[in-house]
């Protein structure tokens, strides 16, 4: 069992947590991701690793409300436990094992979407602690939503924020204002894309007309996230990986972002309906017709 | 000796029950069975079941003991050789093992050693006696993997005095025998957790959550943590796929996927939150004990399910008693046809199965003919779900993360008879140093294993005295 030590709300439905998981907070890297199951019944829910500080043996995630899995976890507080935290799965990010010397001399833009704004975090806060220039944009639907602000201006070189509705920063998409901060001069050897799968897909289509090399990691359907099931399977450069053990980050111009929205959505309905049935037991329906079976 | 009496017959589970639940569909002998089937063996002199047996367990003696009544020596014998009669009795492939070459079996029905052995081992669990620990010795022992490699190392060397952490990578404790042999052929609570709870008894102790290669290292069992030696009993791997057009459509899964979510994730039981998919027409493809595993799941759950498999009923490589189980659940079998291209609709769902009929030929390497395509023979099948059980490919994970452990040009853990591998102090065995195989086989590397490990620690103490 794994305590929850922290548990706070960070926008509306999104969560922060810090558990406590010695062996994972010793391991973990920028870039890896964890497999969290809240109770005995529960599912097997994989969730980019947020943060680690291996002194005090702990590993923060952030989980958005969606699903009945993650509002199961976001329905816990401190003091409670998961059922299973393991991990830290996948590989980590490829600059890691790159000499930082070679990293100094590149300047990279992380471009964070939603609640993929966590899990971009450790990494620019890696590349901050060892003396590499990153500047990060920050893309929410509004003010309210957006998340990890305050964290990330004291690692990143510059912070760009743009919201949907311009209730703060840029008025528009993080693509748009990708392109206007390389309009305005801005130069970067390397992108870094996490969010949404759309937004992946729309920021890989964008620097691909700048040849920007662009990472993005990918948040596939996992079982075991050991690479015994095959269900996170993704198709990069017309090859099948698995994104559990190649991946989660791939080279987004050469990912099947289509194929991966559509494979995403393969249990949608069996979690819709149950999400639904979820719904109507709390709210004190009984189903007579057998529907909850 | 007369010995006319025909194999006393195992009861079974009704089949049209049993296709819509998960409960065991063999039932096993009672008492008087397991005798009466015990007096129709012979007593070789040069028993060529023992012989047949991938652990060489002393079949005749416990079957002799079992029909005297006297179930604490079979019980014993059994335990020289292996540690999992429940579960072996139940899960090996008798038919090309003891029972293939059992000599009454050259003019009738071999006796049901299967059975006999399945008999004894669920007897020993009721007994439920604890066994005396033994002293001990002062050296760790650090087990990846709990499944059948993993317990049978692990509690050898319990036995001798090791202490012995076993680190799982999933939630539960078991591997193949939890997640992927499903609970109507080997029942978790009754059989497999009994299992597991007797080799906690000697001392073992589980790590869950513990992914071997990603949570911790084998380095940093041996560097950091103090463990004398490393037993890798990982398991198979990652699943293969045809590569045909399609594969990746919504409704195509790995038979791995299927099972881990209908086993482990108890998806068949409303109060978990597992999704599957079964959809109303499945398709497995492929002819193993795998497959036969998911085809009975999906109909379990509800799917027409027809097996394809590119040669005849003959080369099937499952168990005769799972493929005569599953024709008496209503599976059909579609031989001789190979997928070529899985058929979608325009929102990305499985809506068939393109297949072309095979012919056999000349005999393959494995010494099966290997089936070739009839030209203009391609034919459909629909169906809305599309398992793929065509076996597995080696997880590189702990290779890739423990320098000096060489591979094979497979991908599998290099290592010798014994399981020692090509880094001081790592030993390996089962599907992670095969590839994808049986449960007595992996049981019985496991064994082996401890063996050598046991020789190896005590080689590297005497060193330290001298």
């Amino acid at each position: 069992m794994y305590p929850i030590l922290e548990k706070r709300l960070l926008a509306e439905g999104i969560w922060l947590m810090k558990i406590l998981a010695p062996r994972v907070a010793r391991s973990a890297r920028p870039g890896q991701f964890v497999i969290v199951r809240t109770d005995a019944c529960g599912e097997r829910i994989p969730l980019t690793i947020s943060d680690f500080d291996p002194e005090e043996g702990s590993v923060t995630i952030v989980t958005q409300a969606i699903g009945v899995s993650t509002r199961k976890i976001c329905a816990l507080g401190a003091g409670d436990r998961l059922a299973d935290f393991a991990g830290p799965l996948g590989r980590p990010s490829e600059f890691v094992a790159e000499p930082i010397e070679a990293l100094r001399q590149r300047r990279y833009i992380f471009i964070a979407g939603g609640v993929g704004t966590a899990p971009v975090y450790p990494q620019v806060k890696w590349l901050h602690e060892h003396g590499v220039e990153a500047d990060v944009i920050i893309g929410a639907k509004t003010r309210d939503m957006l998340i990890y602000t305050d964290e990330m201006r004291a690692v990143a070189s510059h912070l760009h924020i743009a919201t949907d509705d311009g209730s703060e920063g840029f008025k528009g998409l993080v693509t748009q204002l990708l392109e206007k901060l390389i309009a305005e001069g801005a130069r970067y050897d390397e992108c870094v894309a996490i969010g949404p799968m759309i937004m992946m897909k729309f920021v890989a289509l964008t620097t691909r007309k700048y040849d920007l090399k662009t990472t993005v990691s990918l948040n596939a359907l996992m079982v075991d996230g050991t690479g015994m099931c095959g269900a996170c399977r993704v198709t990069v450069a017309g090859s099948t990986r698995f994104t559990c053990v190649e991946g989660p980050e791939f080279d987004g111009h050469e990912v099947d972002f289509d194929e991966a929205m559509r494979r995403q959505g393969m249990y949608r309905t069996q979690e819709q309906r149950a999400a639904a049935i979820e719904a109507e037991r709390a709210a004190g329906h009984v189903c007579k017709i057998g529907l909850d079976k | 000796m007369a010995n006319r009496i025909p194999r006393v017959p195992v009861r079974e589970e009704d089949p049209a029950k049993r296709a819509t639940d998960f409960g065991e569909v063999c039932l096993g002998y009672d008492l008087q069975e397991a005798t009466l089937e015990a007096s129709r063996c012979l007593h070789c002199k040069n028993p060529r079941c023992v012989a047949a047996c991938p652990v060489g367990i002393a079949i005749p003696y416990f079957i002799a003991a079992l029909h005297e009544g006297d179930l604490q020596r079979a019980a014993d014998t059994i335990a020289r050789d292996s540690s999992l009669p429940s579960i072996c009795g139940r899960v090996c492939p008798q038919e090309t093992q003891c029972e293939g070459a059992c000599v009454v079996g050259i003019k009738g029905e071999p006796v049901a050693i299967g059975k006999l052995e399945r008999f004894v081992g669920d007897w020993k669990l009721a007994q439920n006696a604890a066994p005396a620990p033994a002293p001990r010795n002062g050296h760790r022992v650090a087990v990846v993997g709990s499944g059948p490699a993993g317990l049978a190392c692990a509690s050898d060397l319990a036995k001798a005095g090791y202490d012995v952490t076993v680190f799982e990578a999933l939630h539960e404790v078991g591997g193949v025998l939890v997640y992927g042999i499903p609970e109507f052929r080997l029942p978790k609570q009754r059989i497999v957790a009994r299992e597991i709870e007797e080799v906690k008894k000697l001392g073992v102790v589980f790590e869950t959550d513990v992914v071997v290669g990603r949570t911790v290292t084998v380095d940093s069992l041996l560097d950091e943590e103090g463990y004398d030696a490393v037993f890798i009993g990982s398991g198979a791997g990652l699943p293969r796929f045809m590569g045909i057009p399609g594969e990746n459509l919504n409704g195509v899964v790995s038979a791995n996927e299927f099972l881990t979510r209908a086993n482990l994730m108890h998806a068949y039981d409303a109060s978990y939150d597992t999704p599957i998919h079964v959809g109303r027409r499945a398709v497995v493809v492929g002819g193993g004990n795998v497959a036969m595993d998911a085809v009975r799941t999906a109909r379990r759950l509800g799917a027409e399910a027809t097996i394809v498999y590119r040669r005849s009923e003959k080369e099937l490589p499952a168990r005769a008693e799972e493929v005569h189980h599953a024709k008496e659940e209503g599976i059909a079998f579609r031989m001789l046809a190979n997928p070529v291209e899985v058929l979608g609709d325009e929102r990305g769902w499985v809506t068939g199965l393109r297949c072309v009929e095979m012919e056999l030929g000349e005999p393959d390497a494995s010494g099966r003919r290997s089936p070739v395509e009839k030209p203009g023979s391609e034919f459909e099948i629909a169906c809305d779900t599309v398992i793929m059980a065509l076996g597995t490919s080696p997880n590189p994970l702990i290779a890739s993360t423990t320098p000096g452990l060489e591979t094979t040009r497979r991908g599998c853990i290099e290592a010798d008879e014994a399981g020692a591998t090509t880094r001081e102090g790592v030993f390996a065995g089962g599907d992670a140093v095969t590839g994808a195989a049986t449960v007595i086989l992996a049981m019985g590397a496991g064994r082996k294993a401890a063996q050598a490990i046991d020789a190896y620690i005590r080689g590297k103490a005497d060193e330290g005295r001298r």
